[in-house]
């Protein structure tokens, strides 16, 4: 790393960590709102571009995080560590589950099958009524605070909770991408039928890319509950994983950079752009197209390519 | 290198978020800032039309001023998703945007949006969320709510079924979700009180397209049926019933949203006779709701339905809790008090107040689908004056209950 880099590096860490207090609570919330779709987009870029598997039901992770969380504290006011463990844990075997179905498609019968596991778990949460409370959703979750008596129930500390989860998944999905595993997955992505020549068990791969993308979906998820205190069949929906499956190509697939700007972007054209016309949608369609043609990689791919 | 620029496209966002939040604010005693978050985009877009018309109707009627004060409309879009009203909910109140909440339309944003007013301490208005627990179970002190719970013309209903219309067995069909469950549940509720026995509940998701396998499952040794739809799924089952050779046989009868006016523009003859029950219909003949059909009809060319005269009611009352308070909107416990307090006697749908746990109380009105002039309409037959939320029952016993579901009160005559 370069004095230079090291320089901006800090001087961004300062402001991130320094900014939030002073900035109004609107844009705080969007701000939080952001660093978890972040979170949540990273945990499909690392199928989707690094392992080159394109996933339209990554929702099931993130609403079943979700919904434990939400279960867990308005049923059992179960602590903090409690829920984020059980939310981890549940997202990573469901993945687990639906990996062993998935994994053996690839391409568009993948996208297929992903797309009916995720509208199988949206329907369990839809009519599973006793206990996800049906299309009511289940409100009132508290934000968390932990036993030694420190609270994030306020935005800034949750804020700052959120700044700390999407620092942790950053940082360890860095690392995995990097690892021989991730370069292997990369292989994989390129040509498949040459890493299985040269001996890489394929399948093995991408099923472990499978569960630690759900896990950080489940991250993200959980962070969710407790960020918007309420869970639905909503969150769930396809609409939510192509929304994050839109975020990883605006922003560009196979880097982490880029599903964080795609997060970033579109959590705050959807909001602030819809205070100002109601055409947002129309605004937010032409982006998409407007990327998919000119930047098919994505802002990073763009620019980039633009050096 | 990366981690690099993320940390500055963060920082980017932040700053841009504080420069481009940072100056919104409002002068104090400026105007009032009314939010109204209601579905402009996805599938019920269309009714919240009719929501945001209502509520221009009535500002302009007030020539844009309450209590004296200038009205400044905010509208948001929450296309029906919970998360998206709950943000814009957000945006409204922490960006100080707004004084009064009215909205939303759909139960689940509502849901979402409740526990967040109340934390605020924020002054809302829900005129079209009928979700019972709103104003039973999880009721909120800062939610006063001028439509209905769901089952509230449904209790009338069930008792009229059995005494006045004589029938004994019914089966009943719905929407296979929360709003259809309540709806249905009140009105088995007092139809079994009453003598009455629903033999059947069959259930059928939104945006059914096909409704033939409901049709034939559907039981033919009943009375009547009760069907509880709305929008295009009232529409198409409607029709289908007809098609199938079922009007005329077999009576129809359901839940108020099946025939309303919103759907009801868009009906056919197939729709003639049908009975149902709501707190509002647009040819109730009385001179307030005369005088605002024909404003509704005059600017917007179309007959209000229960989702205009919702909103308006909603407006109605908020001009009246401000009246007694003398146009202070930033006091909210004072505005929320008197919004309580609100005791209207002139309303469209007739004479309203609000309980104590914040639910009007207000006619409800058997209505037949009839041609009148050519064109069709719910003509009130019967009118059950100042209902509650609880009906006759005790409001404790009442809570004590589950809140109506699939599955309660339990179907003990099914199959017979």
């Amino acid at each position: 790393m370069t004095w230079r880099r090291a320089i901006a590096l800090a001087a961004c860490a300062a402001l991130l960590v320094g900014a939030p207090p002073f900035l109004p609570p609107y844009a705080l919330t969007l701000l939080t709102q952001i660093l978890i779709y972040a979170i949540f987009a990273m945990s499909l870029d690392l199928l989707l571009g690094y392992t080159g598997l394109a996933s339209l039901g990554h929702a099931a992770y993130f609403g079943i995080a979700a919904y434990v969380v939400a279960i867990m504290t308005t049923q059992h006011q179960a602590s903090f560590w409690a829920c984020l463990g059980a939310a981890l844990l549940a997202a990573c075997a469901a993945a687990a589950v639906f990996g062993l179905v998935a994994i053996r498609a690839t391409g568009v019968y993948f996208l297929m099958i992903t797309l009916a596991l995720g509208m199988v778990t949206w329907g369990l949460a839809f009519r599973w009524v006793s206990l996800t409370m049906g299309d009511n959703g289940i409100s009132g979750i508290a934000r968390p605070s932990l036993s030694s008596g420190l609270s994030f129930a306020r935005p800034l500390p949750f804020h700052y909770l959120s700044l700390v989860a999407f620092l942790i998944a950053f940082g360890l999905l860095s690392l995995i991408v990097r690892s021989p595993f991730g370069l292997s997955l990369q292989g994989i992505r390129e040509t498949e039928r040459r890493m299985r020549a040269l001996g890489y068990d394929v399948w093995l791969h991408k099923y472990v890319a499978f569960i630690l993308s759900g896990a950080f979906a489940g991250l993200a998820g959980a962070m969710w509950a407790y960020y918007d205190g309420f869970v639905s069949p909503v969150e769930i929906h396809l609409v939510t994983s192509v929304e994050t499956l839109l975020m990883v190509a605006l922003g560009g697939p196979g880097t982490l950079v880029g599903p964080v700007l795609g997060a970033g972007v579109i959590v705050l054209f959807k909001n602030l752009l819809s205070i100002y016309t109601k055409r947002w949608l129309l605004i937010l369609g032409l982006v998409y197209i407007g990327v998919i043609v000119l930047a098919p990689k994505g802002i990073v791919g763009a620019v980039r390519g633009a050096r | 290198m990366r981690s690099v620029r993320a940390v500055a496209v963060l920082s980017a966002a932040t700053l841009g978020l504080g420069v481009g939040l940072g100056v919104r604010g409002q002068a104090a005693k400026g105007p009032i800032n009314l939010g109204l978050i209601v579905p402009e985009t996805g599938p019920l877009a269309a009714n919240g039309k009719d929501m945001v018309n209502a509520l221009q109707l009535f500002l302009e009627q007030q020539q844009n001023k309450l209590a004296g004060r200038p009205v400044n409309l905010i509208i948001e879009d929450d296309a029906g998703v919970p998360a998206t009203g709950l943000t814009k909910a957000r945006s409204l109140i922490d960006g100080n945007r707004i004084h009064v909440l009215v909205g939303p339309l759909s139960a689940a944003v509502g849901y979402a949006i409740a526990p967040f007013v109340t934390e605020k301490k924020f002054p809302t208005l829900f005129p079209i969320v009928s979700s019972e627990d709103i104003t039973q179970r999880k009721r909120s002190q800062y939610i006063v709510r001028t439509g209905w719970t769901s089952a509230q013309p449904s209790h009338p209903f069930g008792k009229y079924a059995h005494d006045t219309l004589r029938y004994k067995r019914i089966a009943m069909i719905g929407y296979d979700f929360s709003f259809g469950w309540e709806v249905a549940a009140g009105f088995q509720r007092t139809f079994e009180d009453a003598g009455g026995q629903i033999v059947q509940k069959l259930w059928s998701p939104l945006g059914t397209a096909d409704y033939g396998p409901y049709l034939a499952q559907l039981r033919r040794d009943v009375d009547a049926i009760y069907a509880i739809f709305s929008g295009a799924d009232a529409l198409r089952f409607a029709k289908q019933y007809a098609d199938a050779g079922l009007k005329g046989k077999l009576p129809l009868i359901g839940g108020g949203t099946f025939t309303d006016e919103h759907v009801l523009r868009t009906m056919g003859d197939e729709s003639l006779g049908i009975v149902t029950s709501l707190h509002y219909s647009a040819a109730l003949d009385t001179p307030a709701n005369k005088k605002f059909v024909q404003a509704y009809q005059a600017k917007f060319g179309q007959l209000p339905s229960y989702y205009s005269e919702g909103t308006y009611v909603s407006c109605l009352a908020l001009s009246a809790a401000l009246e007694s308070t003398g146009g202070d909107v930033e006091d909210r416990e004072k505005l929320i008090a008197a919004l309580r307090k609100v005791d209207l006697s002139n309303a469209p749908r007739g004479p309203i107040r609000i309980d104590q746990y914040g639910n009007p109380v207000e006619n409800e009105y058997i209505r037949k689908v009839e041609k009148v002039n050519g064109r069709l309409q719910n003509t009130v037959i019967h009118t059950f004056p100042m209902v509650s939320q609880f009906w006759t029952y005790k409001p404790e016993d009442f809570l004590k209950n589950p809140v109506y579901g699939r599955d309660f009160p339990p179907c003990k005559n099914c199959g017979k």
